[in-house]
């Protein structure tokens, strides 16, 4: 049997845009307001039950309908943070590995140093003194991931530039925005792809985690990791509240995950085939 | 050799520098006033001026950071707002707890990844194969602290014998390791599992296999030298990732090591104890990856007789 390219990613792609359509359609999914009291619990989390599939939180609250609208947030983060980190380390990957030399030395040194902090370390101190908002667990979850990024497109840059077609560009007198626009960014594009899928993985469950430390986006907008945090005290009497929001959180990041490497085995099969 | 050596302690140092830089860069440019937040909203104009003085934040900011460098190279990292007490102490004190569950999540996830990786290679496109490679990917895509949660939902249903929580002997080792080491199991698997199909690939291992050795000695003999040496690279590399599982791990199983300890100080907003776990994480990290350097010195010759050739 061949598990081949496409089961991986076509089984990605559909989990991914099943997340999409959820969130996109929370109010009509979402059997109840997912910041309401809907079941009299009075202080305890209810069990799973015909009503509440998924169970209720302590304040009555529907576990199902706040996950369902969890993907709201938690989606939103997951790729507005992939947005910056790859920003960032594309911006930084491409100016190093296309001029060299005083550039790419200064960058690459200040991308070792990103690298021995361990990011979400790195993620806590940020939002600490910056405070946690939507904006700044975005920017924060950005400035702390692009390394990775930076240093294959590095790599993939510097090859390309030394490539004839590059070459034979700038004989011709085309200005470095050229070359990198035209000439070096639409061949380092697909290595770019694949890495902002993956990295939408590496951003939700660094979200995921900043918000079971208390520092994701605040209350009350219902996140996954939030309400892992605030289901912890109940572990023992009600570990359903737990359980169902970081099955959501592993749904989401295998999606993005079968999705990516779905890609790379795909290609690393072909480029076995074509070799010499 | 030699020269080498030198290069990457230069390099490390030079590493830890940048890095100091940026922790000073949090936490004394970005906030406001680290008075404000010493003394508190209400206090009055007076008090706060005191402490900015006290703390020499009424200097020029290059000062202020030479001062801190110059601390921190005598080992002296300031001193706690909250706890008043000697932050380089207090990391000290919560080492060991952290190095033990590092070490040991670090052994089982290789123990566990290794064997994935090379049954995944050695069924490479069947049916074990994908199941493997489905594994992997499931236990990379795990929230580590879900994970921890529900491990300790089912040891407090199934296994009632074992500590839910603290540090208190090797049993309450077990499931913070378990936690760590899943995830990074999958990923040295996978990892592994790709080198090991690319070294079966080259004319070593076809020349080994023409002599009429078996596949699988061909890959345990010939294929694993080469492709476990990335291995050893990447889980020093690695160890930055696992500095951040152990944060939220130690925040699960209340465990006294130093992610519990920044994840207080930023709870706190205790400058100097986040700057200072910043810093330390850091060099723990710059730390394995000399480490790793001096292991390749060993491993692979060439690096070993570059020098002298």
């Amino acid at each position: 049997m061949k598990l081949g390219l496409n089961a991986m990613e076509t089984t990605g792609a559909a989990m991914v845009l099943s997340l999409v359509l959820v969130a996109a359609f929370a109010p009509i999914i979402a059997p109840h307001d997912p910041t309401r009291a809907i079941a009299a619990t009075f202080g305890d989390p209810g069990a799973p039950s015909r009503a509440f599939p998924l169970g209720t939180d302590e304040l009555g609250r529907d576990v199902l309908s706040r996950i369902i609208y969890g993907a709201r947030i938690s989606l939103t983060v997951g790729v507005a943070a992939m947005v910056v980190t790859m920003t960032i380390g594309v911006a930084i990957g491409l100016l190093s590995g296309f001029f060299g030399g005083a550039v790419d030395f200064l960058l690459m040194r200040f991308t070792d140093v990103m690298l021995t902090l361990p990011a979400l370390l790195l993620a806590m101190a940020f939002v600490a003194v910056l405070r946690p908002s939507l904006l700044s667990i975005l920017l924060v979850i950005g400035l702390v991931s692009w390394t990775g990024v930076a240093r294959v497109v590095r790599a993939e840059t510097l090859t390309m530039t030394q490539r004839d077609f590059v070459l034979a560009a700038r004989a011709l007198g085309a200005p470095p925005s050229r070359l990198i626009l035209r000439h070096v960014m639409p061949n380092v594009a697909p290595i770019i792809v694949v890495m902002a899928v993956l990295g939408t993985s590496g951003t939700l469950l660094l979200d995921a985690g900043l918000s079971f430390l208390g520092l994701g986006v605040p209350p009350p907008i219902p996140s996954w990791g939030r309400m892992i945090e605030e289901a912890t005290m109940y572990f023992r009497t009600a570990p359903w509240l737990a359980a169902f929001p970081g099955l959501a959180i592993l749904y989401a990041v295998l999606a993005f995950n079968l999705l990516g490497y779905g890609y790379l085995r795909r290609r690393s099969r072909r480029a076995v085939l074509t070799a010499p | 050799m030699l020269a080498y050596l030198l290069r990457r302690l230069v390099f490390g140092a030079a590493v830890l520098l940048g890095t100091s830089l940026i922790t000073f860069t949090i936490a004394y440019v970005i906030p406001a006033d680290p008075a404000v937040a010493m003394a508190g909203a209400k206090a009055d104009p007076q008090t706060l001026a005191t402490i900015r003085a006290q703390l020499g934040l009424d200097q020029p900011l290059y000062l202020q950071y030479a001062r801190y460098l110059d601390r921190a190279l005598h080992g002296d990292l300031g001193r706690s707002y909250i706890r008043r007490e000697n932050v380089t102490r207090l990391i000290l004190d919560r080492l060991p707890a952290t190095a033990i569950l590092a070490a040991s999540a670090m052994a089982l996830a290789l123990l566990l990844g290794i064997p994935m990786g090379m049954l995944a290679a050695a069924y490479r496109d069947r049916t074990l194969d994908n199941t493997l490679l489905v594994l992997s990917l499931g236990l990379v895509s795990m929230p580590v602290f879900w994970l921890g949660t529900m491990l300790l939902v089912a040891a407090a249903v199934y296994l009632r014998s074992l500590p839910l929580g603290g540090f208190s002997g090797w049993k309450s080792l077990l499931l913070p390791s378990l936690t760590l080491a899943l995830g990074l199991a999958g990923y040295y698997s996978r990892i592994l599992h790709t080198n090991l199909v690319d070294a079966m690939d080259q004319e070593y291992v076809r020349t080994a296999r023409g002599k009429g050795l078996s596949r699988a000695r061909a890959m345990i003999k010939h294929a694993m030298a080469n492709a476990l040496l990335p291995l050893v690279t990447l889980a020093g590399l690695d160890l930055a990732g696992l500095l951040s599982g152990v944060v939220l791990t130690e925040t699960v199983f209340n465990w006294p090591g130093i992610g519990r300890l920044a994840y207080e100080a930023v709870f706190n907003l205790d400058i100097p104890l986040i700057m200072g776990t910043e810093l330390f994480a850091a060099l723990l990290v710059v730390l394995a990856n000399l480490a790793v350097d001096l292991l390749y010195v060993w491993i692979d010759p060439r690096i070993r007789l570059s020098d002298q050739a």
